[in-house]
């Protein structure tokens, strides 16, 4: 007995080691902030000057409060407008080029450079940028300088105080800062897609298209998905580049305020309360959009035949 | 191992009780005297006027934390601060922080700021000369004095020389005065400067303070209870007639855009303010080169002029909080007597930096002396201010003053805009008022 135990050494427990890391800065860092935001948001507790009022119990008041008293609902179909309309563009844009550059019959020349440049906005913070929108489409600003000395306008277009041109600024942005990184990752799925199938569908005499249909899109779903889903919970969470460009208002009249503007607002007033059920609310969306999202574009792709 | 972490856990336990038990209350002898501040203002008198006469002790190190006011964000910083004081470690101690008159009331009846008197031992002999209000504003319900200022902030009405001449066919702060004297004149003269193709005023805000500062009620009333007063709801009239009528440069207040219209190609012919609004941001914003000369040729510095304006009022206000749990009482106290009581040190802030300063025998001085400022084309405008600065009474103030203030600007912006309605602007005022205070009441 005592052989066979110095000899056995257990390696399985090391596993347990290595992932411990993890676990433990997960636990300390998100899970015990997540679930005192949940506790968080049955309190009424916020600070007026220097005194603190609370935290009294209040039960679901504070949900109660956010449907009553707020505009939430304006606040999501803002936060979807202004995802959705940098979305499109982006994953259209992205899996273009991501077809072109992972493409074998094209080879593009140049493509390192390329992808380098494409990348670049997201290396730059979403503040500074915003900040240099914000400059760049003042009322004075060199945008509206240009304008007027090209003879292109009369008068300076105020785009920050106009609905269409604020929200088509912070879409331009978010696309601007995302589709590179998106490119980057339907390129990856793309270059995962076995080579052979796109040469034989091309001796079979498929167009591009074709191919790009029955080839790449069925194969690519399942990062085509995990794009899909994680850019949703990026708009979900969107507030940087609104924030800064409108001064956290959400201006003009709160059109360009998302959910987590709006949370802002509720911090900015320590009003943990109201604070905990806003966040409470955008996580209960955010985790069932994504499974019934996940489920949906996953049950049209089977494994079986790559199984084999 | 587990030896070592036992004696490491034992240490670590027995620092932090001795941390507890051990830490001595210094009042004194704190080697870095900390200053809360939102801006450079105080710290340029702080070191002409305090450093440069070589008051701060060799081993003492000056830590100023400076914290944009805009939304709230330096009261936030100073909250968090202050209610941390009693753990924070010695050099992290503020010892002065400023408050600015927006939200003075809120540090004003706490237990974080000291009595000027009693706890700072500064006597009622060296506060005599100032200027009542402010005193009153920092007196808390007790009658205890929390804070003192080195300026006082009757506002007026500061316009420029060479649209005043082509406008009015003057430049004389007298006749200026006589032409601008009252609302309905002021109006008249936005029409002419518009035909002429001047602005009257920047834009939207640049008006509001004097409105909001005769204002005969304030923000909230006793029962917590937002109401906007008809003077503010007479700024809203008037800021929106001006917009359509095209008297008004659309500016917001502090933007690019504003500071632009008084520069050398600027357009607007007058902006409304009090002295430090004359030489700590108008001043700035009219020379060309920035860094050249204060002096006329710079930009449209030195074209302008002073005059009371249709309606008196004050703007602002600085000022010097001893905070409770500062370690270094001494240099607090000679920091309030330079800055703040000193005859001499306020008249050489007046007539170095243009700033109305809290001392009455100083301002006479000043105004019978042969004083000429540089930017306002030579004019002695002391004067102009003697008398409006005894009668400023802010007994309306609140402590969400500054969050009021910030948050109609933005909502009529809106409304100015053409973008809302009068009722969805005042609506969004709310929602956001109630956001940032959610113990008010609509």
């Amino acid at each position: 007995m005592a052989r066979t135990r110095k000899r056995g050494v257990d390696y399985s427990r090391w596993g347990y080691f290595f992932i411990a890391p993890f676990f433990i800065i997960y636990t300390v860092c998100s899970l015990i902030p997540l679930a005192s935001t949940f506790y968080n948001s049955l309190f009424e507790s916020y600070r007026v000057g220097l005194t603190q009022v609370g935290p009294n119990y209040v039960g679901l008041d504070n949900f109660a409060k956010i449907f009553t008293d707020s505009k939430i609902h304006v606040y999501a179909l803002n936060t979807l407008i202004l995802w959705i309309c940098n979305f499109i563009p982006q994953i259209a844009v992205s899996l273009l080029l991501a077809v072109w550059f992972s493409s074998s019959s094209m080879r593009l020349k140049g493509q390192q450079f390329f992808k380098t440049v494409i990348y670049m906005p997201n290396l730059i913070m979403a503040a500074s940028f915003a900040m240099l929108f914000f400059a760049l489409f003042s009322d004075g600003g060199p945008v509206n300088s240009i304008l007027l000395n090209a003879g292109l306008a009369k008068d300076p277009i105020r785009f920050l105080s106009r609905v269409d041109w604020t929200r088509t600024l912070i879409c331009a942005m978010n696309f601007l800062m995302w589709f590179g990184n998106t490119t980057i990752l339907l390129m990856s799925g793309i270059m995962g897609i076995d080579v052979s199938l796109f040469e034989a569908a091309r001796i079979d005499g498929a167009s591009p298209t074709q191919s790009f249909f029955k080839i790449t899109m069925p194969l690519l779903l399942p990062i085509f998905a995990y794009v899909f889903i994680t850019s949703m919970i990026g708009g979900i969470q969107m507030f940087d580049v609104p924030q800064i460009l409108t001064n956290g208002n959400g201006s003009p009249d709160r059109t360009s305020m998302t959910l987590i503007m709006f949370l802002n607002k509720h911090l900015a007033s320590r009003n943990f309360g109201l604070a905990g059920a806003v966040s409470v609310l955008v996580f209960t969306v955010t985790g069932a959009l994504s499974l019934v999202l996940y489920r949906a574009m996953m049950s049209r792709y089977s494994l079986k035949g790559s199984s084999n | 191992m587990k030896r070592l972490l036992v004696a490491l856990m034992a240490l670590a336990v027995l620092t932090s009780s001795v941390g507890l038990f051990a830490a001595p209350k210094a009042t004194n002898g704190g080697k870095v005297l900390t200053i809360y501040v939102w801006n450079d203002e105080f710290q340029t008198r702080f070191k002409d006027y305090f450093e440069k006469a070589g008051l701060v002790p060799k081993d003492v190190k000056v830590n100023f934390v400076v914290t944009p006011n805009q939304d709230n964000a330096y009261q936030n910083k100073l909250d968090e601060a202050l209610l941390n004081q009693d753990k924070a470690a010695a050099n992290d101690k503020i010892d002065i922080f400023l408050v600015e008159a927006d939200y003075a009331l809120k540090y004003v009846n706490t237990d974080s700021t000291l009595d000027v008197f009693k706890d700072i031992g500064i006597t009622k002999k060296d506060t005599e000369q100032m200027y009542k209000y402010t005193m009153d504003i920092m007196t808390n319900s007790k009658g205890v004095l929390k804070g003192v200022s080195w300026q006082a902030c009757p506002g007026g009405l500061i316009y420029r020389r060479s649209v005043a001449k082509d406008v009015l066919g003057t430049d004389d702060p007298a006749k200026v005065q006589e032409a601008l004297g009252t609302w309905d004149k002021f109006d008249a003269a936005a029409a002419t400067a518009k035909a002429k193709g001047y602005f009257m005023v920047s834009g939207y805000d640049d008006t509001y303070r004097i409105f909001s500062d005769n204002a005969k009620s304030p923000w909230v009333d006793k029962s917590g209870k937002i109401q906007i007063d008809a003077s503010i709801m007479r700024w809203i009239d008037m800021t929106k007639t001006y917009t359509d009528k095209g008297y008004n440069n659309k500016a917001s207040l502090w933007s690019p855009e504003s500071a632009a219209g008084a520069g050398k190609d600027g357009k607007v012919f007058t902006y409304f303010g009090p002295g430090w609004f004359i030489d700590f941001c108008l001043a700035g914003w009219t020379k060309a080169d920035s860094k050249g000369p204060d002096a006329l040729g710079n930009g449209s510095y030195g074209d302008w002029a002073f005059c009371k304006g249709p309606q008196g009022f004050s703007w602002g206000g600085t000022w010097l909080c001893a905070a409770a749990g500062t370690d270094n009482k001494d240099l607090v106290k000679a920091v309030m007597l330079k800055l703040t009581c000193n005859k001499e040190t306020l008249v050489s802030i007046a007539k170095q930096k243009g700033d109305f300063t809290n001392n009455a025998a100083a301002m006479a001085e000043v105004a019978k002396s042969d004083y000429k400022n540089a930017f306002l084309g030579g004019q002695n405008h002391v004067n102009f201010f003697l008398d409006s600065a005894k009668s400023i009474d802010r007994s309306n103030m609140t402590i969400y003053d500054q969050g009021m203030t910030e948050e109609i600007q933005k909502a009529f912006k809106d409304y100015f805009d053409g973008k809302v309605t009068k009722d969805k602007a005042l609506e969004n005022f709310y929602t956001a008022i109630l956001e940032k205070y959610p113990n008010l009441k609509k």
